[in-house]
């Protein structure tokens, strides 16, 4: 039986989704040009991912193993189109931003991922505690792109000005190419100080 | 909207390609593209079922989902549309034409997760397309789709021979040439905007 801790911190940093498994890249790159939107993104996919997972572990033995598929991804489904409605009624401009990309979470490979490898198989506190920590480690990484992405091509973080009057907009990151770019840098940032790969 | 059909399928492969531009299906785009002969079935896959879900789907948002006054239930109903569909593709390719099935029949599944094919849906419905243009935009953006993943199997292959930094080999340099090929396709970018 492993602590609520160590739970939390494996599936957030040691065995994080995104750098480490590379799943959910789809929306990792697209919500990514503003902070607000990164933070709003992750904030919906660590709801989704927490009461997803604890909703699967709680069914997990009446769940029939050849419909398994399609059941949790009714389950999250559910879960994603509160995010939404939610969205469209307290958030309207983020949610006309985010777009297709806030339904997206349900074919969010991170989300089927965790149900599967961890949600089927513990209790439903672990899972809760496992989807919370997966959830964090994708959010961390949406903020640092979105802060590297909005700093350099608004001059703001979170829509607040930071650069003077002599910054000039990096207009290439406001655009697609930076975000494959810089996920990629910090996928080598990680691999070589995190993971210690020998060069 | 009133753009025609015919740009609109030129526009989805080139200016707003759906992994290039709009980053969707990158889950399978980084996995299968090891391999050229494999990122050519699925690319051929996923336009054949990008083309018929969108349409499909926009026949159920039309006449029953919007009627119904249960447009808040999209997704789901989205989803298992697709799921249904490549379910029954599987059976009838597994049964009239076996020996497609062996070239095609692994990647069908990997297929229904695949958030291309789902985003196209929702991009449909968020843009307000016609039947034709959702058909037009799924058809290109299908083909987008297999440019982008045969190229970047074409340059994977070169690389094998190369040397690449360890921390960088795998997933990050496949992201570095992507983005450098999404850096090509804006130059596409001027001719026509969709939004």
């Amino acid at each position: 039986m492993m602590k609520k801790t160590e739970i939390f911190v494996n599936s957030a940093f040691r065995e994080n989704s995104v750098w480490r498994q590379i799943l959910g890249i789809c929306s990792a790159l697209a919500v990514t040009n503003l902070m607000m939107n990164s933070l709003i993104m992750g904030l919906g996919v660590i709801f989704s991912l927490a009461l997803s997972g604890f909703t699967i572990s709680l069914i997990r033995y009446w769940t029939p193993r050849s419909v398994r598929m399609m059941v949790q991804t009714l389950i999250i489904a559910a879960y994603v189109i509160i995010v939404d409605i939610f969205l469209k009624a307290n958030l309207p401009e983020i949610s006309k931003q985010l777009g297709p990309y806030v339904g997206l979470i349900i074919t969010n490979c991170i989300l089927m991922g965790r149900a599967e490898a961890f949600a089927s198989q513990n209790n439903p506190i672990d899972s809760f505690v496992d989807g919370i920590g997966a959830g964090v480690g994708y959010s961390l990484v949406l903020l640092v792109i979105g802060f590297v992405r909005e700093l350099f091509g608004f001059g703001s973080i979170f829509g607040i000005k930071v650069m003077g009057d002599w910054w000039t907009n990096w207009s290439i990151m406001v655009m697609a190419p930076s975000a494959f770019f810089i996920l990629a840098m910090l996928i080598w940032i990680i691999n070589v100080k995190y993971y210690k790969v020998k060069v | 909207m009133d753009i025609s059909s015919f740009v609109l399928f030129w526009a989805a492969i080139f200016t707003s390609n759906i992994l290039l531009t709009n980053f969707l299906g990158m889950c399978s785009y980084l996995s299968v593209s090891k391999e050229i002969e494999s990122s050519f079935g699925l690319g051929i896959s996923v336009i054949f079922v990008l083309t018929i879900t969108t349409g499909l789907n926009w026949l159920v948002y039309r006449y029953i989902l919007v009627p119904g006054n249960i447009v808040y239930l999209q997704f789901i109903v989205f989803i298992i549309v697709i799921a249904a569909f490549v379910q029954l593709l599987e059976l009838i390719i597994e049964r009239y034409a076996p020996a497609l099935y062996y070239t095609l029949g692994i990647f069908l599944p990997l297929i229904t997760v695949n958030c291309a094919i789902f985003g196209v849906s929702l991009f449909m419905v968020i843009r307000n397309y016609s039947f034709l243009q959702s058909i037009a935009f799924g058809a290109g953006s299908g083909i987008g789709w297999l440019l982008a993943i045969l190229m970047l199997a074409a340059l994977r292959r070169k690389l094998k021979e190369k040397l690449v930094p360890v921390g960088l080999q795998g997933v990050g340099i496949s992201l570095i040439i992507t983005g450098i090929m999404a850096l090509a396709f804006v130059g596409f970018s001027g001719i026509v905007q969709i939004q």
